[in-house]
Protein backbone atom coordinates (compact mmCIF):
# COMPACT_ATOMS: atom_id res chain seq x y z
CA UNK A 1 0.00 0.00 0.00
CA UNK A 2 2.35 2.55 -1.27
CA UNK A 3 -0.19 5.58 -2.00
CA UNK A 4 -3.07 6.72 -0.45
CA UNK A 5 -6.19 8.21 -1.82
CA UNK A 6 -7.02 11.16 -1.52
CA UNK A 7 -11.12 11.54 0.13
CA UNK A 8 -13.23 14.62 -0.05
CA UNK A 9 -16.84 14.19 1.66
CA UNK A 10 -18.86 17.38 0.96
CA UNK A 11 -22.89 18.39 1.51
CA UNK A 12 -24.33 21.13 1.01
CA UNK A 13 -23.73 23.11 4.17
CA UNK A 14 -20.47 21.96 4.89
CA UNK A 15 -17.23 19.92 3.84
CA UNK A 16 -17.21 17.07 5.84
CA UNK A 17 -14.23 15.89 5.36
CA UNK A 18 -11.00 16.37 3.34
CA UNK A 19 -8.04 13.80 4.14
CA UNK A 20 -5.99 10.95 2.75
CA UNK A 21 -6.61 7.44 3.70
CA UNK A 22 -5.52 3.91 2.76
CA UNK A 23 -8.94 2.85 1.67
CA UNK A 24 -12.32 3.68 1.82
CA UNK A 25 -15.53 1.96 1.32
CA UNK A 26 -18.55 3.51 0.54
CA UNK A 27 -22.31 2.11 0.36
CA UNK A 28 -23.28 1.80 -3.47
CA UNK A 29 -26.65 0.90 -4.63
CA UNK A 30 -25.60 -2.24 -6.16
CA UNK A 31 -23.83 -3.46 -3.11
CA UNK A 32 -20.80 -2.35 -1.13
CA UNK A 33 -17.57 -1.06 -2.81
CA UNK A 34 -13.95 -0.42 -1.71
CA UNK A 35 -11.51 1.91 -3.33
CA UNK A 36 -8.15 1.63 -3.25
CA UNK A 37 -5.44 3.94 -4.93
CA UNK A 38 -5.15 3.69 -8.32
CA UNK A 39 -8.69 2.36 -8.70
CA UNK A 40 -10.38 3.02 -12.65
CA UNK A 41 -12.71 6.29 -13.23
CA UNK A 42 -16.11 5.22 -11.61
CA UNK A 43 -19.44 7.10 -10.65
CA UNK A 44 -21.96 5.46 -8.33
CA UNK A 45 -25.23 6.39 -6.75
CA UNK A 46 -25.06 5.70 -2.95
CA UNK A 47 -27.39 4.00 -1.04
CA UNK A 48 -28.37 4.98 2.24
CA UNK A 49 -25.71 3.51 4.52
CA UNK A 50 -22.33 3.99 6.45
CA UNK A 51 -19.36 4.45 5.07
CA UNK A 52 -15.75 4.01 6.46
CA UNK A 53 -12.02 4.86 5.75
CA UNK A 54 -9.00 3.50 7.15
CA UNK A 55 -5.65 5.78 7.30
CA UNK A 56 -3.28 3.85 9.08
CA UNK A 57 -4.85 1.93 12.28
CA UNK A 58 -7.31 4.53 12.16
CA UNK A 59 -10.80 3.61 11.46
CA UNK A 60 -13.47 6.63 10.74
CA UNK A 61 -17.12 5.96 10.54
CA UNK A 62 -20.13 8.09 8.99
CA UNK A 63 -23.35 7.89 7.91
CA UNK A 64 -24.29 9.12 4.61
CA UNK A 65 -27.40 9.80 2.77
CA UNK A 66 -28.87 10.37 -0.53
CA UNK A 67 -25.71 10.73 -2.47
CA UNK A 68 -22.87 10.28 -4.98
CA UNK A 69 -19.16 8.37 -5.31
CA UNK A 70 -16.82 10.06 -8.26
CA UNK A 71 -13.89 7.39 -7.97
CA UNK A 72 -10.91 8.67 -10.07
CA UNK A 73 -7.57 7.08 -9.52
CA UNK A 74 -6.24 9.54 -7.13
CA UNK A 75 -9.14 11.04 -5.03
CA UNK A 76 -12.93 9.57 -3.88
CA UNK A 77 -15.36 12.65 -3.85
CA UNK A 78 -18.51 11.91 -2.33
CA UNK A 79 -21.36 14.19 -2.41
CA UNK A 80 -23.81 13.61 -0.09
CA UNK A 81 -27.02 15.61 1.38
CA UNK A 82 -26.22 14.60 4.83
CA UNK A 83 -23.10 13.06 5.89
CA UNK A 84 -21.85 12.97 9.49
CA UNK A 85 -19.28 11.38 11.48
CA UNK A 86 -20.97 8.92 14.38
CA UNK A 87 -19.11 10.82 17.52
CA UNK A 88 -21.31 13.76 15.67
CA UNK A 89 -25.17 11.87 15.75
CA UNK A 90 -26.92 13.22 18.54
CA UNK A 91 -28.41 9.38 19.26
CA UNK A 92 -31.43 10.90 21.47
CA UNK A 93 -32.32 12.59 17.77
CA UNK A 94 -32.50 9.55 15.73
CA UNK A 95 -33.53 7.43 18.24
CA UNK A 96 -36.76 9.73 17.69
CA UNK A 97 -36.80 9.98 14.54
CA UNK A 98 -37.00 6.29 14.60
CA UNK A 99 -39.80 6.01 16.41
CA UNK A 100 -41.85 8.68 14.40
CA UNK A 101 -40.45 6.35 11.25
CA UNK A 102 -42.10 3.38 12.91
CA UNK A 103 -44.96 5.22 14.01
CA UNK A 104 -45.78 6.68 10.24
CA UNK A 105 -45.17 3.28 8.73
CA UNK A 106 -47.63 1.70 11.40
CA UNK A 107 -50.31 4.47 10.22
CA UNK A 108 -48.88 3.96 6.48
CA UNK A 109 -51.05 0.88 6.29
CA UNK A 110 -54.41 1.82 7.18
CA UNK A 111 -54.13 5.78 5.94
CA UNK A 112 -51.95 4.94 2.80
CA UNK A 113 -49.29 8.07 3.56
CA UNK A 114 -46.18 8.40 1.72
CA UNK A 115 -44.58 5.13 2.33
CA UNK A 116 -41.42 5.38 0.49
CA UNK A 117 -40.43 8.71 2.21
CA UNK A 118 -41.83 7.06 5.72
CA UNK A 119 -39.34 3.97 4.74
CA UNK A 120 -36.59 6.65 3.87
CA UNK A 121 -36.87 7.98 7.21
CA UNK A 122 -36.70 4.94 8.98
CA UNK A 123 -33.74 3.86 6.99
CA UNK A 124 -31.61 6.91 7.78
CA UNK A 125 -32.37 6.87 11.39
CA UNK A 126 -31.40 3.07 11.57
CA UNK A 127 -28.04 3.77 9.56
CA UNK A 128 -27.63 6.76 12.05
CA UNK A 129 -28.15 4.55 15.19
CA UNK A 130 -25.88 2.14 13.94
CA UNK A 131 -22.80 4.75 12.51
CA UNK A 132 -23.16 6.50 16.45
CA UNK A 133 -22.97 3.21 18.04
CA UNK A 134 -19.62 2.04 16.39
CA UNK B 1 -44.71 77.62 13.65
CA UNK B 2 -43.87 74.61 16.17
CA UNK B 3 -43.07 75.43 19.34
CA UNK B 4 -40.20 73.82 20.97
CA UNK B 5 -41.72 71.06 22.37
CA UNK B 6 -42.96 69.97 19.55
CA UNK B 7 -39.73 70.32 17.79
CA UNK B 8 -38.21 68.62 20.91
CA UNK B 9 -40.64 66.00 20.40
CA UNK B 10 -39.94 65.11 17.12
CA UNK B 11 -36.39 64.67 17.37
CA UNK B 12 -36.95 61.95 20.53
CA UNK B 13 -39.07 60.44 17.47
CA UNK B 14 -36.26 60.26 15.20
CA UNK B 15 -33.51 59.46 17.10
CA UNK B 16 -35.60 56.40 18.22
CA UNK B 17 -36.43 55.28 14.43
CA UNK B 18 -32.53 56.01 13.70
CA UNK B 19 -31.55 53.11 17.00
CA UNK B 20 -34.23 51.20 14.87
CA UNK B 21 -32.63 51.33 11.52
CA UNK B 22 -29.72 50.85 13.21
CA UNK B 23 -30.37 47.91 15.15
CA UNK B 24 -31.68 46.33 11.78
CA UNK B 25 -28.61 47.34 9.97
CA UNK B 26 -26.40 45.28 12.28
CA UNK B 27 -28.68 42.39 12.16
CA UNK B 28 -28.74 42.27 8.83
CA UNK B 29 -24.39 42.31 7.99
CA UNK B 30 -24.53 39.53 11.06
CA UNK B 31 -27.01 37.58 8.86
CA UNK B 32 -25.45 38.44 5.72
CA UNK B 33 -22.06 37.30 6.91
CA UNK B 34 -23.42 33.87 7.66
CA UNK B 35 -25.58 33.74 4.56
CA UNK B 36 -22.23 34.37 2.63
CA UNK B 37 -20.33 31.42 4.39
CA UNK B 38 -22.82 29.32 3.81
CA UNK B 39 -22.91 29.63 -0.10
CA UNK B 40 -18.81 29.84 0.56
CA UNK B 41 -19.66 26.25 1.99
CA UNK B 42 -22.19 24.80 -0.83
CA UNK B 43 -19.86 25.65 -3.65
CA UNK B 44 -17.55 22.41 -3.74
CA UNK B 45 -20.81 20.47 -3.59
CA UNK B 46 -22.88 22.73 -6.41
CA UNK B 47 -18.79 22.45 -8.39
CA UNK B 48 -18.79 18.57 -7.90
CA UNK B 49 -22.43 17.88 -9.49
CA UNK B 50 -21.97 20.43 -12.19
CA UNK B 51 -18.49 18.52 -13.43
CA UNK B 52 -20.48 15.21 -13.09
CA UNK B 53 -23.11 16.77 -15.33
CA UNK B 54 -20.54 18.06 -18.10
CA UNK B 55 -19.27 14.97 -17.72
CA UNK B 56 -21.77 13.16 -18.99
CA UNK B 57 -23.38 15.64 -21.11
CA UNK B 58 -21.62 13.95 -24.31
CA UNK B 59 -22.92 10.61 -23.81
CA UNK B 60 -26.93 11.94 -22.83
CA UNK B 61 -29.55 11.31 -25.50
CA UNK B 62 -32.60 12.74 -24.71
CA UNK B 63 -34.64 10.29 -24.69
CA UNK B 64 -32.73 8.32 -21.84
CA UNK B 65 -34.42 10.60 -19.56
CA UNK B 66 -37.70 12.39 -19.53
CA UNK B 67 -35.69 15.70 -17.56
CA UNK B 68 -33.96 16.47 -20.82
CA UNK B 69 -37.03 15.84 -23.04
CA UNK B 70 -38.46 18.92 -24.76
CA UNK B 71 -42.60 19.20 -24.88
CA UNK B 72 -43.66 19.54 -28.67
CA UNK B 73 -46.38 22.24 -27.85
CA UNK B 74 -45.53 24.29 -24.99
CA UNK B 75 -48.88 25.90 -23.25
CA UNK B 76 -47.87 26.26 -19.38
CA UNK B 77 -45.03 26.95 -17.64
CA UNK B 78 -44.01 27.04 -13.79
CA UNK B 79 -42.14 29.63 -12.46
CA UNK B 80 -40.47 29.18 -8.90
CA UNK B 81 -40.60 33.12 -7.29
CA UNK B 82 -37.86 33.79 -4.67
CA UNK B 83 -38.64 36.80 -3.01
CA UNK B 84 -38.40 37.59 0.43
CA UNK B 85 -40.45 37.24 3.76
CA UNK B 86 -40.73 40.64 4.67
CA UNK B 87 -40.08 44.57 3.65
CA UNK B 88 -37.38 47.16 4.41
CA UNK B 89 -34.91 46.01 2.11
CA UNK B 90 -34.62 48.59 -0.58
CA UNK B 91 -36.24 47.68 -4.14
CA UNK B 92 -35.08 43.98 -3.82
CA UNK B 93 -38.80 42.49 -3.57
CA UNK B 94 -39.96 44.68 -5.96
CA UNK B 95 -37.19 44.34 -8.45
CA UNK B 96 -37.90 40.35 -8.68
CA UNK B 97 -41.94 41.27 -8.53
CA UNK B 98 -40.80 42.96 -11.50
CA UNK B 99 -38.90 40.32 -13.12
CA UNK B 100 -41.56 37.85 -12.80
CA UNK B 101 -44.15 40.30 -13.91
CA UNK B 102 -42.22 40.75 -17.33
CA UNK B 103 -41.91 36.87 -17.91
CA UNK B 104 -45.10 36.51 -17.61
CA UNK B 105 -46.15 39.33 -19.96
CA UNK B 106 -43.78 37.80 -22.31
CA UNK B 107 -45.31 34.54 -22.05
CA UNK B 108 -48.77 35.52 -22.36
CA UNK B 109 -47.89 36.81 -25.55
CA UNK B 110 -46.59 34.07 -26.68
CA UNK B 111 -50.33 32.62 -25.62
CA UNK B 112 -48.32 30.53 -22.55
CA UNK B 113 -49.99 30.61 -19.19
CA UNK B 114 -47.40 30.84 -16.03
CA UNK B 115 -48.38 29.27 -13.33
CA UNK B 116 -46.58 30.62 -10.01
CA UNK B 117 -44.25 28.76 -7.16
CA UNK B 118 -43.59 31.67 -4.82
CA UNK B 119 -41.00 31.45 -2.15
CA UNK B 120 -41.73 34.53 0.63
CA UNK B 121 -44.80 36.01 1.46
CA UNK B 122 -43.86 39.34 -0.38
CA UNK B 123 -44.34 37.47 -3.77
CA UNK B 124 -46.86 35.44 -2.55
CA UNK B 125 -49.10 38.12 -1.73
CA UNK B 126 -48.48 40.25 -4.79
CA UNK B 127 -49.14 37.46 -7.09
CA UNK B 128 -52.31 36.96 -5.31
CA UNK B 129 -53.73 39.89 -4.82
CA UNK B 130 -53.53 39.58 -8.50
CA UNK B 131 -55.43 35.56 -8.95
CA UNK B 132 -52.67 34.52 -10.54
CA UNK B 133 -52.72 30.98 -10.91
CA UNK B 134 -50.35 29.41 -7.73
CA UNK B 135 -50.53 25.61 -7.00
CA UNK B 136 -48.05 25.81 -4.23
CA UNK B 137 -46.00 28.36 -2.39
CA UNK B 138 -43.56 28.61 0.72
CA UNK B 139 -43.41 31.28 3.35
CA UNK B 140 -41.85 32.33 6.50
CA UNK B 141 -38.60 30.13 5.15
CA UNK B 142 -36.44 32.62 5.07
CA UNK B 143 -35.49 33.13 8.76
CA UNK B 144 -34.24 29.56 8.96
CA UNK B 145 -34.03 27.79 5.80
CA UNK B 146 -31.87 24.64 4.85
CA UNK B 147 -31.61 22.11 1.46
CA UNK B 148 -35.03 20.51 3.10
CA UNK B 149 -36.41 23.31 2.00
CA UNK B 150 -35.23 23.33 -1.55
CA UNK B 151 -36.09 19.64 -1.86
CA UNK B 152 -39.72 20.42 -1.09
CA UNK B 153 -39.84 23.12 -3.71
CA UNK B 154 -38.28 21.30 -6.27
CA UNK B 155 -40.06 18.12 -5.71
CA UNK B 156 -43.40 20.10 -6.26
CA UNK B 157 -42.15 21.52 -9.76
CA UNK B 158 -40.61 18.21 -10.80
CA UNK B 159 -43.95 16.59 -10.21
CA UNK B 160 -45.45 19.30 -12.17
CA UNK B 161 -43.38 18.52 -15.04
CA UNK B 162 -43.37 15.12 -14.93
CA UNK B 163 -47.18 14.57 -15.32
CA UNK B 164 -47.42 16.90 -17.68
CA UNK B 165 -48.66 20.25 -16.02
CA UNK B 166 -46.36 22.32 -17.02
CA UNK B 167 -44.02 21.71 -19.71
CA UNK B 168 -41.30 24.03 -18.55
CA UNK B 169 -40.18 24.93 -15.52
CA UNK B 170 -37.96 28.51 -14.77
CA UNK B 171 -36.92 30.03 -11.42
CA UNK B 172 -36.41 33.86 -10.64
CA UNK B 173 -34.27 34.57 -7.61
CA UNK B 174 -31.71 37.46 -7.19
CA UNK B 175 -28.06 37.14 -7.70
CA UNK B 176 -25.27 38.49 -5.05
CA UNK B 177 -22.69 40.46 -7.13
CA UNK B 178 -21.44 42.56 -4.15
CA UNK B 179 -23.00 44.09 -1.11
CA UNK B 180 -24.12 46.77 -3.21
CA UNK B 181 -25.38 45.11 -6.30
CA UNK B 182 -27.80 42.80 -6.30
CA UNK B 183 -29.59 41.63 -9.47
CA UNK B 184 -32.80 39.42 -10.59
CA UNK B 185 -31.85 36.49 -12.47
CA UNK B 186 -34.13 34.11 -14.72
CA UNK B 187 -32.84 30.43 -14.67
CA UNK B 188 -34.07 27.60 -16.79
CA UNK B 189 -34.52 24.76 -14.59
CA UNK B 190 -36.22 22.04 -16.89
CA UNK B 191 -36.08 20.68 -19.20
CA UNK B 192 -32.47 20.23 -18.57
CA UNK B 193 -30.77 21.06 -22.03
CA UNK B 194 -27.98 18.94 -22.28
CA UNK B 195 -25.79 20.38 -24.93
CA UNK B 196 -26.07 24.37 -22.62
CA UNK B 197 -24.18 22.00 -20.47
CA UNK B 198 -20.83 22.27 -20.54
CA UNK B 199 -18.58 19.77 -21.52
CA UNK B 200 -15.66 18.97 -19.12
CA UNK B 201 -14.45 15.76 -20.18
CA UNK B 202 -12.52 13.79 -18.33
CA UNK B 203 -12.34 10.45 -17.70
CA UNK B 204 -14.80 8.13 -18.83
CA UNK B 205 -16.79 6.87 -16.10
CA UNK B 206 -18.31 3.41 -15.78
CA UNK B 207 -21.33 3.69 -13.74
CA UNK B 208 -23.11 1.77 -11.05
CA UNK B 209 -26.27 1.41 -11.80
CA UNK B 210 -26.02 1.74 -15.92
CA UNK B 211 -26.32 5.40 -16.95
CA UNK B 212 -30.13 5.33 -17.13
CA UNK B 213 -30.91 4.21 -13.33
CA UNK B 214 -27.98 6.53 -12.71
CA UNK B 215 -29.22 9.32 -14.06
CA UNK B 216 -32.46 8.70 -12.45
CA UNK B 217 -30.60 9.59 -8.95
CA UNK B 218 -28.64 12.56 -10.11
CA UNK B 219 -31.31 14.62 -12.35
CA UNK B 220 -33.45 15.23 -9.00
CA UNK B 221 -30.36 16.19 -7.39
CA UNK B 222 -28.87 17.99 -9.48
CA UNK B 223 -32.35 20.36 -10.04
CA UNK B 224 -32.51 20.41 -5.73
CA UNK B 225 -28.68 21.92 -5.88
CA UNK B 226 -30.15 24.24 -8.87
CA UNK B 227 -33.08 25.63 -6.52
CA UNK B 228 -30.72 25.34 -2.80
CA UNK B 229 -27.72 27.68 -4.98
CA UNK B 230 -30.84 30.13 -5.63
CA UNK B 231 -32.05 29.76 -1.77
CA UNK B 232 -28.65 30.69 -1.14
CA UNK B 233 -27.80 33.55 -3.42
CA UNK B 234 -31.08 35.25 -2.98
CA UNK B 235 -30.80 34.81 0.95
CA UNK B 236 -27.28 36.70 0.74
CA UNK B 237 -28.76 39.69 -1.62
CA UNK B 238 -31.90 39.96 1.06
CA UNK B 239 -29.65 40.71 3.74
CA UNK B 240 -27.24 43.15 1.60
CA UNK B 241 -30.48 44.65 0.64
CA UNK B 242 -31.54 45.12 3.65
CA UNK B 243 -28.22 46.58 5.09
CA UNK B 244 -28.14 49.25 2.43
CA UNK B 245 -31.81 50.61 2.59
CA UNK B 246 -31.01 50.35 6.37
CA UNK B 247 -28.04 52.44 6.37
CA UNK B 248 -29.47 54.87 4.03
CA UNK B 249 -32.48 55.65 6.67
CA UNK B 250 -30.04 55.89 9.24
CA UNK B 251 -28.11 58.58 7.41
CA UNK B 252 -31.54 60.08 6.63
CA UNK B 253 -32.33 60.10 10.51
CA UNK B 254 -29.08 61.90 10.93
CA UNK B 255 -29.94 64.51 8.46
CA UNK B 256 -32.98 65.11 9.92
CA UNK B 257 -31.77 65.07 13.28
CA UNK B 258 -29.59 68.10 12.23
CA UNK B 259 -31.95 70.00 10.58
CA UNK B 260 -34.48 69.41 13.68
CA UNK B 261 -31.89 70.21 15.76
CA UNK B 262 -31.40 73.67 13.76
CA UNK B 263 -35.08 74.70 14.06
CA UNK B 264 -34.90 74.17 17.27
CA UNK B 265 -32.10 76.26 18.40
CA UNK B 266 -33.86 78.98 16.37
CA UNK B 267 -37.06 78.62 18.33
CA UNK B 268 -35.21 78.76 21.34
CA UNK B 269 -33.29 81.69 21.01
CA UNK B 270 -36.34 83.40 19.16
CA UNK B 271 -37.88 82.90 23.23
CA UNK B 272 -35.41 84.24 24.79
CA UNK B 273 -35.20 87.38 22.94
CA UNK B 274 -38.33 87.52 23.26
CA UNK B 275 -38.73 86.94 27.15
CA UNK B 276 -35.77 89.60 27.55
CA UNK B 277 -38.09 92.21 25.57
CA UNK B 278 -40.23 91.64 28.03
CA UNK B 279 -37.88 91.93 30.95
CA UNK B 280 -36.17 95.15 29.51
CA UNK B 281 -39.89 96.73 28.58
CA UNK B 282 -41.03 95.86 32.13
CA UNK B 283 -37.90 97.50 33.18
CA UNK B 284 -37.81 100.92 31.68
CA UNK B 285 -41.85 101.23 32.46
CA UNK B 286 -41.08 101.37 36.29
CA UNK B 287 -38.46 103.23 35.84
CA UNK B 288 -40.62 105.59 34.26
Amino acid sequence: MANKILLEVVTPDRKVVSTEADVVVCPGVEGQFGVLYGHIPFLSALDVGEMYYKDGAKTEYLAVSGGFAEVTGKKVTIVAEAAEFGREIDVERARRALERAKARLAAAKTENIDWARAEAALRRAMVRMKVAAR
Amino acid sequence: MPTLRDIRRKIAAVKKTQQITKAMNMVAAAKLRGAQQRMENFRPYAQTFTSMLGNLASRIEPEIHPFFQRAPVVEKVGLVLMTADRGLCGSFNVNLINAAVKFAREKEAAGIETLFYCVGRKGRDFFRRRKAPMPAFWVDVWNKFDFTNAVAVAREVMSAFLTGQVQEVYLIHSVFINVAIQRPKLVKLLPISAEEAEITGGPEYIFEPPLAQFLEHLLPKYINTAVYHGFLENAASEHAARMTAMDNASNNCKEMINQLTLVMNKARQAGITKELMDIVGGAEALKG
